[in-house]
């Protein structure tokens, strides 16, 4: 019914912790990263901003489909009746919070194996620049 | 279906992804926005699963039709973020040239 909506909300607040690490200090880092052989948090916030728009975008693409989400107010069909509104919480409350919980679970699993990966790589380099 | 379809176009965009020689097409968002949306309609499935149980897996043609027909439709509308989203970035200068020609 407007699922969707939580993973949006995180979006909007990984976005805003995105911007508001700022230019300066996302390049110290980034610099800093570059000499561990790491991903820059940066970086990897943006692959989370994404998966959560990306996901939210399409996924409220398929509730306009069904006719949930319309483009006039209360915008969501589910806020005209008290008992749909109850529902609607409870699947937000439900399978939006298991959404938004899942693909950061799975950004987690990401950072872990791209700083594998790139421990890995970084001590590559550094036994061929040793040698 | 649509999760189907979406799974598929994420793999696709992965591989292309991987393949790719350089950053110039920005693949890389087509990827999360393919996987974003796969994750949570994988939510949603499980979801219904538990609601349906067996019955999950034995939809009515028209339902395919329809989840068919919206799934196809999802990818389009990924594509066509992904192009705009290129087409403002214009890593490779393609639009810059464009717009600087006809000016």
């Amino acid at each position: 019914m407007a699922c969707f909506l939580v993973s949006a909300t995180e979006a909007v607040v990984v976005t805003a912790i995105e911007k508001g690490m700022g230019t300066k200090a996302a390049k110290d880092s980034e610099a800093a990263d570059d000499a561990a052989f790491k991903v820059p948090i940066r970086s990897k916030l943006k692959w989370l901003s994404s998966m959560l728009w990306g996901g939210s975008v399409l996924l409220a693409f398929e509730h306009v489909w069904h006719g949930e989400v319309v483009p006039w107010f209360p915008f969501l069909t589910a806020m005209n009746d008290p008992g749909d509104t109850s529902e609607m919480l409870h699947e937000m409350a439900t399978v939006g919070v298991a959404m938004a919980v899942l693909i950061t679970l799975v950004w987690v699993g990401m950072c872990l194996t791209a700083d594998a990966i790139a421990k890995r790589t970084g001590g590559k380099m550094q036994k061929n620049t040793k040698a | 279906m649509t999760l189907l379809i979406t799974v598929f176009a994420a793999v696709t965009a992965t591989i292309l992804w991987y393949n790719r020689k350089d950053d110039s097409m920005r693949l890389g968002t087509l990827c999360f926005l393919y996987w974003g949306a796969s994750i949570m309609w994988l939510v949603d499935a499980i979801f219904e699963y538990v609601e349906l149980q067996a019955e999950y897996f034995t939809p009515a043609l028209e339902d395919i039709i329809n989840d068919s027909f919206l799934g196809l439709s999802v990818v389009a509308l990924g594509l066509v973020i992904w192009l705009v989203r290129l087409l403002i970035a214009d890593p490779k200068g393609s639009v810059r040239r464009a717009l600087k020609k006809n000016a």
